[in-house]
């Protein structure tokens, strides 16, 4: 640990902020930074290993695994905007590698010192956003992973809280999986279209104009839906709207 | 249980989405269900110690098999018992029939019992000529429809009461007085009656097996596997090896835990203990009752990474709360078991060939775990089950390649900067107005939904350039 005042943190990126929604990366940035951090992309990462590891090609997800350890193991900690990415790095990885008598304590390590971004800006940095004022109203979605394999549930509701004039309304539902489940949505298409047709109902109802959340991927799905509806929700995730992001496009929208 | 994975678990899933009477019927059943526990476990405070001792329970019996089950067997034994062992379903199934015929059965009386289903016992019956009779409303439903049970709790939850209200008209002399649910209670009371005091032989399950007295345990809401074991000449209990407990006391510490997961009662109406046959000055009782305890793929799970499977103790808690579960219902699945336990059960049962689809027709959302209540890691199981399924090579050619592709290039963070460019390039041009309704290879996402189109650079091309030197010199 250098100056524990002062963290060296490495943000994991993750691939679909890279390549679909880079805003989130600049967002996690700059709460980052403001939150007293200093913050590092290293450039050998690529992608979690969600893909191989959902799929069962554990040999290709440690591969992927040991590149991310390497990587990211000089860092104070690793930071990531999304809760299933960050779920795979604490949980994942040290399951996948414990037999492994070099790797399984680097993963270990590892494991510890990530978090996802909300997490860590409430638990560890005790970090409140400051001058935040957005008029209308949103709804939130605990993301699976977060909730559950991270306990990630007060957090967001608490960052979100400091926001001026942003009124919250409640989800139906909102500790239900959206149904997107990484490769799931297009391995079982049809039952995934039934589960967030009924998220979407819920989304809806709750009268929001914009729906929150976590994770990028569930984002995306719910965003996909609501749009293929014809649904006027605007979709973001929670931490462009604590960079102060909520006036830009909304997911999907023309940039 | 055989011959239930046709037409394959595609079809099966598309035909139940299409099914409206059935998303009705899913969504009263589990939805109440889902409020019930809730409420049951809001007015349990020690509902968190409870499952782990629940776990604990469970945990140490497995581990000590084969001591309870030698104990089990010498105190059944000298109860007035007989113990059978039955490796296989056809192993049992054989045993079953062997009895029903040495007790010269022509009618058995049957009490729901998901081994007796897993064991393919109806059928088996059917075949040996005897005239079987389901005595548990729900299951006398599913006798009448001709169909398997669609959830191990609630076994018709798929029917409305108009569909049952039909299947009674045609089949009760005389037919119910009206649709109400009352009058067709009424009216399977009267029919079932005649048949519990004519047959020769009651076929049970059993919930509980008591190692410390030999007794079997079996909970139900109606009084009919009372019905069904006291009655006959002969009462058969057919019972899967992992419902062992040490003592009552622990077959109590789990019945807690059973019935608030399973409906939100904290008790069932019938909790009984069948303890050997009739005794000299019992009013009534068999003279004779065998217990048949079926391993069927059991043992096996012991060594292998799906142990943790054997806590089960089948409350239905993981289905009520899959979200798979609650758009396709049970039958989607195949197997005698469906939802998240199933899904980890069926491919032990009927082979991972045969149900591949089922460890991955799951979100990994984990909430079937978050309701366990013996902690079972669901969604690790069914993770097992997905690696063992890539090394067995199951997977189709087009997902191994497409996967090969990707590892490779996760591994290579130059070559994946490269290729993430010019992916990204290439969706930015179909998505000009933002979303993309349409892409070729990814009709999977986009038949039901749009496709936000990338914002602009990936994400590393932005940040060198706005960082105006190479992220590499950063290092």
């Amino acid at each position: 640990m250098t100056d524990a005042s002062r963290p060296r943190v490495g943000l994991f990126v993750t691939c679909l902020v890279d390549a679909i929604r880079p805003e989130i990366g600049f967002a996690a940035i700059r709460l980052l930074e403001d939150a007293g951090c200093d913050v590092e992309v290293p450039t050998r990462q690529t992608c979690c290993g969600q893909p191989a590891y959902n799929s069962g090609d554990d040999a290709s997800t440690a591969a992927v695994a040991r590149q991310v350890i390497a990587a990211f193991e000089p860092f104070d900690h690793l930071i990531v905007p999304s809760g299933s990415c960050a779920g795979t790095i604490r949980h994942g990885y040290p399951t996948l590698l414990a037999s492994d008598s070099e790797w399984g304590p680097r993963a270990a390590r590892l494991a510890e010192k990530t978090h996802e971004i909300m997490s860590y800006l409430v638990d560890i940095r005790d970090y409140t956003p400051d001058g935040l004022r957005l008029e209308g109203s949103a709804t939130y979605h605990d993301s699976c992973a977060g909730l559950r394999e991270l306990g990630i549930h007060d957090q967001p509701r608490r960052l979100l809280a400091a926001v001026d004039s942003l009124e919250m309304r409640p989800l139906d539902g909102e500790n239900v999986c959206c149904g997107f489940g990484g490769t799931f949505c297009v391995k079982y298409p049809a039952i995934s279209n039934a589960i967030v047709d009924e998220k979407a109902d819920a989304i809806e109802r709750s009268g929001a104009d914009m729906l929150l959340a976590g994770d990028l991927g569930c984002l995306m799905n719910m965003a996909g839906k609501l749009n293929r509806r014809g649904s006027k929700v605007r979709c973001f995730h929670t931490i462009e709207i604590l960079a102060g992001g909520g006036d830009g496009p909304a997911i999907g929208e023309k940039p | 249980m055989t011959a239930t994975t046709r037409p394959g678990f595609k079809a099966r899933s598309d035909a139940a989405l299409a099914n409206p009477t059935l998303k009705t019927a899913i969504d009263r059943t589990t939805g109440t269900a889902e409020r019930k526990r809730a409420a049951a476990l809001a007015r349990f405070a020690e509902y968190e110690a409870a499952r782990s001792r629940g776990s604990a329970i469970k945990d140490h019996v497995i581990a000590n098999l084969d001591h309870y089950l030698e104990m089990f067997e010498r105190n059944a034994t000298a109860s007035g018992a007989k113990v059978h062992w039955a490796a296989t379903e056809s192993e049992a199934c054989d045993i079953v029939i062997r009895l029903c015929r040495e007790a010269g059965a022509k009618r058995v009386t049957r009490s729901k019992s998901m081994l007796g289903e897993e064991i393919g016992l109806p059928d088996a019956l059917g075949s040996a000529g005897i005239e079987r009779v389901e005595t548990d409303l729900a299951e006398h439903i599913i006798q009448l429809a001709g169909e398997h049970p669609s959830h191990i709790i609630w076994p018709a939850m798929h029917r409305t009461r108009e569909q049952v209200a039909e299947l009674f008209n045609a089949d009760h002399k005389p037919p119910p007085a009206d649709d109400e649910a009352a009058s067709m209670v009424q009216s399977a009371r009267h029919v079932l009656r005649e048949k519990f005091l004519s047959a020769d032989v009651g076929i049970s399950g059993a919930n509980f097996l008591i190692a410390d007295t030999g007794a079997t345990c079996t909970v139900t809401n109606e009084g009919n596997a009372e019905l069904t074991t006291t009655p006959p000449r002969v009462h058969i209990v057919t019972a899967g090896i992992e419902k062992l407990v040490p003592s009552t006391s622990h077959a109590m510490a789990l019945l807690r835990l059973l019935v608030r997961s399973a409906t939100g009662g904290e008790l069932t109406q019938y909790t009984t203990f069948h303890c050997g046959p009739k005794r000299p000055g019992d009013a009534d009782g068999p003279e004779k009752m065998h217990i048949v305890l079926v391993d069927n793929g059991r043992s096996e799970m012991i060594a292998n990474e799906f142990r943790d499977m054997l806590r089960c103790i089948r409350c239905g808690a993981c289905m009520n709360h899959c979200v798979v579960y609650r758009q396709i219902g049970g039958h989607a699945y195949g197997g005698t078991y469906p939802g998240p336990m199933g899904a980890v059960l069926t491919p032990v049962l009927d082979g991972l060939a045969q149900s591949r689809d089922l460890p991955f027709a799951c979100t990994m959302n984990g909430r079937c775990a978050e309701v366990c209540p013996v902690e079972i890691p669901l969604p690790t199981l069914l993770r097992a089950w997905r690696g063992r399924s890539w090394r067995a090579g199951l997977e189709g050619a087009t997902m191994r390649a497409g996967l090969g592709a990707w590892a490779g290039l996760a591994r290579r963070p130059g070559l994946y900067r490269m290729a993430s460019g010019i992916g990204v390039r290439a969706l930015r041009l179909l998505g000009r107005s933002g979303w993309i309704g349409s892409l070729p290879f990814a009709g999977g996402w986009t038949r039901h939904r749009d496709l936000p189109g990338p914002t602009g650079g990936t994400f590393m091309e932005r940040y060198k350039a706005e960082r105006g030197k190479r992220p590499e010199d950063r290092r």
